[in-house]
């Protein structure tokens, strides 16, 4: 078959790409380190300070941008498939709102300090109760407008209580930080978060993945798949859970960040032939390198100002998103 | 052999009992007409049999109450009312969804695989666009393609939910030929029907559903009487013999069958 | 625009019984701007700043009331002698039902309160906020004059000096970044960096350029390698993750080998003879750390 060739070259595209932006955020920092020297410095560990920058600093902002990227990608690519729908996305879908809300309890209520995997579990919570709300909304048949309008109410509502919980901490800082959870940074984040958020963010791919038959079948309506022997009950589970727990830990150490999940799939949709099973790794892979290039962007063009990754996003998605609507809108009613 | 055992099946939707103990066999060969007129409990029978409504009841497939899902899946094949196609996906992949029961986990077509897969593009003559995005088709097109996957399943027994709306004259009779041929090789099919007139002259058996009873079973001449579908239907009939087969024609409601409007 | 608002509080008045009133509200309010040439005896300070600065210099029941922020240890360092006085929230309603004759505020005050303290005819003085200890000087004097007692000020100004005389000293060539939260540092033409110069340290912010305050990432601190790293002693209820900067591994490690040193922030919010004891802990850390080279 041709396509599957093709499908091998998007994927080697992709890792490519991924693998060059990783080097990238590596290279990209407000200290000016030249790119030989920062990387012998982050294998060698000669350089003390150099060396304390690339590993406890820059590797760390990496390794996230790269694993919530995925994240974001896969999830959107596993939302879409599964609800049959292509505006489904963790942000849009209150997801990661509700997420961020249940990070936010924790930290600031400094539950976290005491029992840290307190923080990616609440998250994970938070992340499931949105997923099974929009499911349930969703009804058998998907239908956009009810799942947009749940993501809607889940969004609106979680941010308030968010907002609420932050104004009501006696940390006089808590309020401002409203910002970082409606909008993601990866700025000085370390190793503690990679340790605590990996384990659950590689779980939740793991689960995620195990769906991909099951998505394909699903094209022909959940019926259709059932007879064909897949148990929804199990992959409902799958997708839940998996969306729960990588999205859930990826926002408890990153904020809210929209739009990946719903730009990535619909590029690479037509690229892998549009089957489900094979969105999920092109579009791990697509979510990787357009967060990893939002967080070099954040750093290249502001890098004194601290700007949010969701606002590169949204910058780029938001529009996507109204194209869309408007492309679907005679279908979406 | 017998493929399909039900006994007094019983399925609720919401608070509204549709099936009343509905009771029947389907054997190796049979190309078998569900009909009724609309709300008799076609399609909730049907999914009751599949198990994607929850029923009461005893179904027997193959020899096995209740299989595993993928043991069903290789037993059973299923062609929803809805012709439901989410994403542009080529014909050719369409139509491979049907061996996912024979495939393992993760493990890729083989020979038999697509071997199936392309006799069965041929049988519904839709090779010619096979590698054309499904949702770019026809709806007959369409349906032709959800046809073919069904057929790739290559599954002894086949439920088919209205396969023939929707498709012109010439491809509804060359689909009951199909079904008829598939009957002849010893694989069995029930098909929801609305159209009398095909049911009569390509299934080898009817079951009349009214009400969620089955109110009459056997042979299409004995079936399609004009008592029988004036009280099920609220219709009168034309029946009558051409080149050998019976014609059945609805041309008028029946006197105060309350179907007046 | 002032006019303006006496007019919205003339149409705004109530009619009937209370109008009665208004005459001697009046009254009161001449009586109020005449008697300001006296020293004032009901002072009401509206800044943790001016309410230090006022507790210094006023005299026995002079001073009225004073801000909730003299009660916090974090902000003040005069919570036992702010005990005794009634506490404001800087709410203007409050503030007026206290007749003062004089509120102290600092010019960052809530503007819209100030101008309606004055508007009812309440004398307001605004006090900036210091950056040098000339500053400091200037406004123990004019908090002197306000309240007529030039002569404890001078007293006040007297102790400041002669602390410093005994503490200041020449650079010790060791650097220091002031780092606080959301690593925001504190650069040039900033109290800080006085008090830092003071001490005898370098502020590595001011030489790179940074006006008053500026994000400095960890990644820029670690590059620059500081000597010292001066911190607050920022202690809050609950955490935030402003202040994750100060837990993050790499700040840890770089600042293990005692480069750190707290320094409270009530000493150096406000300028006063307390501001000695941020000298003071700075200058001892420049020594350790020059020994120590």
């Amino acid at each position: 078959m041709t396509d599957t060739s093709r499908y091998r070259l998007v994927l080697a595209a992709l890792s490519l790409a991924v693998v060059l932006l990783f080097l990238m955020s590596l290279a990209t920092g407000p200290a000016a380190i030249g790119f030989a020297d920062s990387m012998r410095a982050l294998l060698s560990g000669d350089a003390y300070e150099i060396t304390l920058i690339m590993r406890e600093i820059r590797l760390p902002r990496a390794i996230l941008g790269l694993m919530v990227g995925a994240t974001l990608g896969l999830s959107g690519a596993v939302l879409q498939g599964y609800l049959r729908n292509p505006l489904a996305e963790p942000g849009l879908l209150g997801i990661s709102a509700t997420a961020s809300l249940g990070a936010v309890l924790t930290i600031y209520t400094g539950v976290s300090l005491v029992f840290p995997l307190a923080l990616p579990l609440a998250a994970l919570a938070g992340a499931g109760v949105a997923v099974l709300v929009v499911r349930a909304m969703a009804g058998g048949s998907g239908g956009t407008l009810s799942i947009i309008l749940a993501g809607i109410a889940l969004s609106a509502f979680a941010g308030a209580m968010t907002s609420l919980a932050l104004n009501l901490s006696p940390n006089p800082f808590a309020a401002m930080e409203i910002v970082f959870w409606m909008l993601g940074s990866l700025t000085d984040r370390s190793m503690i978060h990679v340790s605590l958020a990996a384990p659950f963010m590689v779980l939740g791919w793991v689960m995620l993945a195990l769906t991909a038959r099951a998505l394909d079948a699903l094209t022909l309506g959940a019926s259709a798949a059932a007879s064909l022997g897949f148990d929804l009950r199990r992959t409902q589970l799958l997708a839940v859970g998996g969306t729960a727990a990588s999205v859930g830990a990826a926002t408890a150490v990153a904020g809210a960040i929209g739009f990946v999940g719903l730009v990535v799939p619909h590029i690479l949709r037509p690229l892998v032939g549009s089957m489900p099973s094979r969105l999920l790794p092109a579009s791990a892979l697509g979510g990787a390198a357009m967060l990893l290039a939002a967080d070099i962007l954040v750093r290249l063009i502001a890098p004194e100002r601290d700007l949010k990754l969701g606002v590169l996003t949204a910058m780029v998605g938001a529009p996507f998103f109204l194209w869309l609507i408007w492309r679907s809108r005679r279908t979406m009613l | 052999m017998t493929l399909l055992a039900v006994s007094d099946l019983h399925a609720d939707l919401g608070r509204r009992e549709v099936l009343h103990g509905i009771s029947f066999t389907v054997s190796e060969g049979e190309f078998v007409g569900l009909i009724g007129p609309n709300g008799a409990g076609k399609t909730t029978l049907l999914r009751a049999i599949l198990g994607l409504t929850p029923s009461k009841g005893t179904v027997i497939i193959g020899n096995e109450v209740k299989p595993a899902p993928r043991v069903q899946a290789r037993l059973v094949s299923y062609l929803p009312q809805e012709r439901e196609i989410a994403w542009p996906v080529t014909v050719e992949r369409v139509v491979a969804l049907g061996r996912a029961p024979h495939l393992p986990g993760f493990a890729a077509p083989g020979e038999a695989d697509l071997a199936a897969i392309r006799s069965a593009m041929r049988r519904m003559e839709v090779e010619d666009f096979a590698q054309r995005a499904a949702t770019e088709l026809s709806g007959g097109e369409q349906a032709r393609v959800l046809i073919a996957r069904a057929l790739a399943q290559e599954a002894p027994l086949m439920l088919a939910d209205e396969p023939a709306a929707g498709l012109d004259p010439a491809h509804q009779i060359a689909l009951m030929k199909i079904f008829a041929g598939l009957a002849d090789e010893g694989s069995s099919v029930v098909a929801c029907l609305h159209d009398l007139g095909l049911a009569a002259r390509f299934c080898t058996r009817l079951i009349l559903l009214q009400d969620g009873r089955i109110v009459a079973d056997g042979a299409p001449r004995d079936v399609l009487t004009d008592e029988l579908l004036r009280s099920s239907y609220g219709v009168k009939s034309f029946l009558g013999e051409h080149e050998g087969g019976l014609i059945v024609q609805p041309f008028d409601l029946a006197d105060g069958s309350g179907h007046g409007g | 625009m002032r006019v303006r608002d006496r007019i919205g509080i003339w149409l705004a008045w109530p009619s009937g019984p209370a109008l009665a009133v208004l005459p001697a509200i009046l009254l009161a309010l001449v009586c109020a701007a005449g008697a300001a040439s006296a020293a004032p005896a009901r002072v009401v300070s509206m800044n943790v700043c001016t309410d230090q600065m006022a507790m210094l210099v006023a005299a026995d029941g002079q001073l009225r009331s004073v801000t909730h922020l003299a009660t916090d240890p974090q902000t003040s360092a005069m919570v036992d002698e702010a005990k005794a006085f009634p506490v404001n929230h800087g709410l203007a309603e409050e503030i007026f039902l206290m007749r003062p004759d004089l509120v102290l505020a600092g010019t960052y005050t809530a503007t819209a309160t100030v101008n309606l303290l004055q508007n009812l005819g309440i004398r307001v003085e605004l006090f900036d906020p210091v950056n040098t200890f000339a500053d400091v000087r200037e406004q123990i004097v004019r908090v002197g004059k306000l309240l007529g007692r030039e002569g404890r000020a001078a007293e006040v100004v007297a102790e400041l000096d002669s602390g410093l005389k005994e503490l200041a000293t020449s650079s010790s060539g060791v650097t220091a970044l002031g780092w606080s939260s959301n690593s925001y540092a504190t650069g040039a033409g900033t109290f800080t960096d006085e008090v830092m110069k003071v001490a005898g340290l370098t502020n590595i912010a001011a030489r790179e350029g940074i006006q008053g305050g500026a994000r400095v990432p960890l990644e820029t601190l670690l590059a620059a390698k500081p000597d010292l790293i001066v911190t607050g002693s920022e202690t809050y209820a609950r955490p935030a993750i402003a202040q994750d900067n100060f837990i993050h591994p790499a700040f840890r490690a770089y600042v293990a080998g005692g480069k750190e040193v707290s320094v409270p922030d009530k000493y150096w919010v406000c300028g006063a003879p307390f501001t000695l004891e941020a000298v003071r802990i700075l200058r001892t850390a420049a020594e350790a750390t020059g020994a120590a080279r």
